[in-house]
């Protein structure tokens, strides 16, 4: 295989996990840019959707478009519980209890996941098959294709979202100032809601097509999936959307050069090499705004 | 519309006398609240016609931000009733109360400065505009039909300052006089009954400030509303105000029209300070 076409396939790939990085980034940064809360537990909603969708295919044997449809469901339902059972009482508290609490959801998500479906892996069978085409001697996976076009389609659906509906107005408002934004008349609990519901519908979204690609469900598999994720939303600078696109697309184009080289080995090490360079750099990230602290 | 004198209400104060007969828009009893063991406000009664503008003056640290921030229920009161329009606003939160009818402005502004001026009172204009999700999401025509009529609200009160051309500017970027003309477009945006302004003319210079006391007068006899204002500068508070209440030390220690407050020894005594008694030294 040519040099050139190992790069075309690396780039394919490095696009198709770096979509569902930014995916997952997104949600990391919607809910920082609205409650300052890093959600660590948001990785593992990813590892509950990929659940949701083997127990849908291989133990009830349902249409795989229904499994998809309750594994994004199920993610909405649990983001949405999560900040209100665990994140909404701690409100007024200081930020270091809720990091503690979401570290807290992780670990009982992951263990609890552990308890009822094992250690072991569990195989999802494939949702659909797409014919894979070739552009020279490269042939491009339909999975990938099929990965990058939904991701773009969601990105492209949430920005309107948030530019274009009132909701989206409301969550920019209790983004930038909570207060004010009540006294206009804003129900703070409900765009804050709405903010877990979408972060965790995209978090859906993207456990469906991690699944497309690695179609297996650990009960560990979110943890480094929303590590890197973290990465991502951190280098775009978080709170910013835009960002959070960018940071995931670069972290996955990252992690496919470097195994394009030949040194898959130091994939992790890479992308945490690249936190690292970032905070020392230019912590805002990207696009971040510069954080003043109110007082 | 012309100023009218004020008419004793039993028990509760003063109120304008065309807006006898009707209920008051707020009738505020005996409110107070603690900030530990300092009585921050207290014993604070005050009752205002439903299209009065009061002013609520009294030294730095008085209480005067605190009452509003009583009165839209970011403190909740320790003691006392506030009763607006005649629902009590106990428990109701925050929202809730701007969903009843009270809008208000900051002292220190708090536009959303990352916003256009225009998405700035499309929020304030948030619980006006009504579609589902899932016609916003598919862009059904209940969307375009509600979003195109709150721009054009958003353009007619935003042309009441004469800022129409200015609605694609970022509101952080404007100039300080616009931000605050902004603010108080984005509070009558949410359809109030009764206006808070914190400090309306503040940093403002005399033209400015008497062009803005044109322009409250506007607004309340356009939109037929209550106007409660926190202000410093003498000359608009006694220019605009049909009853004023000074307060000093979380206390109300003068009610009355703008030549009552004016010649009012008490008041005199808590702005400028007691005249040194003979013999002291």
């Amino acid at each position: 295989m040519s040099v050139f076409s190992t790069i075309l396939r690396q780039i394919i790939n490095g696009l198709q996990s770096g979509s569902i990085y930014a995916l997952v980034a997104l949600g990391y940064s919607m809910v920082y840019g609205i409650i300052m809360l890093l959600n660590f537990a948001h990785g593992d909603i990813i590892m509950v959707g990929a659940y949701i969708a083997w127990l849908c295919m291989a133990r009830f044997a349902l249409n795989p478009v229904l499994a998809i449809l309750f594994a994004i469901i199920g993610c909405v339902l649990l983001g949405v519980s999560i900040e209100k059972v665990a994140y909404k009482p701690l409100r007024n508290s200081p930020r270091i209890s809720l990091l503690i609490t979401a570290i807290g959801i992780s670990f009982l998500l992951e263990n609890a996941a552990q308890m009822i479906f094992g250690a072991g892996a569990q195989v999802i069978p494939p949702f659909f098959t797409v014919p894979s085409p070739s552009i020279g001697s490269v042939e491009i996976p339909g999975t990938a294709i099929v990965t990058i076009a939904v991701t773009a389609l969601s990105m492209v659906a949430l920005t309107l979202l948030i530019q274009k509906t009132k909701m989206g107005k409301a969550m920019r408002a209790v983004s930038e100032d909570t207060g004010a934004a009540q006294l206009m008349g804003i129900n703070i609990n409900r765009t804050i809601s709405f903010t877990f519901a979408i972060g965790s519908a995209l978090a859906g979204i993207g456990s469906v097509l991690y699944c497309t690609a690695y179609p297996q469900a650990t009960a560990t598999m979110g943890s480094m999936l929303g590590l890197k994720a973290f990465v991502a939303a951190v280098l775009g600078g978080i709170g910013s959307i835009p960002g959070a696109m960018i940071g995931g697309f670069a972290i996955g184009l990252a992690e496919a050069l470097v195994s394009a080289v030949g040194l898959s080995v130091w994939k992790d090490g890479v992308v945490f090499a690249i936190l690292i360079i970032v905070l020392l750099v230019k912590p805002t990230g990207i696009l971040g705004r510069s954080m003043t602290e109110k007082v | 519309m012309e100023r009218k004198k004020l008419i004793p209400i039993p028990s509760r104060g003063l109120m304008t006398e065309r807006d006898i007969g009707k209920p008051p828009i707020l009738d505020i009893h005996s409110l107070g609240i603690d900030f530990g063991g300092l009585h921050a406000v207290e014993d604070f009664t005050l009752v205002m016609g439903r299209t009065e503008i009061t002013g609520l003056i009294g030294p730095n640290g008085a209480g005067k931000t605190t009452v509003f921030n009583l009165i839209t229920n970011v403190y909740q009161p320790t003691r006392g009733v506030i009763l607006l329009d005649g629902i009590d606003t106990k428990g109701k939160s925050t929202y809730q109360i701007n969903q009843m009818g009270v809008a208000r402005t900051f002292q220190n502004i708090r536009l959303f400065g990352e916003l256009s001026v225009e998405e700035n009172v499309l929020i304030g204009l948030h619980n006006q505009i009504h579609y589902s999700f899932a016609s916003s999401l598919f862009r059904l025509p209940g969307y375009w039909k509600q979003e195109k009529q709150a721009r054009e609200k958003a353009g007619e009160l935003l042309s009441i300052f004469g800022m129409q051309d200015l609605r694609a500017h970022q509101a952080g970027s404007l100039p300080y006089g616009a931000q605050r003309r902004l603010e108080i477009v984005r509070a009558l945006a949410t359809n109030p009954k009764l206006l808070l302004l914190d400090e309306p003319a503040a940093g403002m210079n005399p033209a400015e400030t008497a062009e803005l006391m044109e322009n409250i007068c506007k607004i309340r006899d356009t939109f037929q509303i209550a106007i409660m204002l926190i202000e410093h500068d003498m000359s608009l508070v006694m220019g605009i105000c049909e009853g004023i209440a000074v307060l000093n030390y979380g206390k109300i220690i003068a009610k009355g029209t703008p030549d009552e407050i004016k010649n009012n020894p008490v008041v005199i005594e808590a702005y400028l300070g007691k005249k040194e008694e003979e013999g002291a030294c």
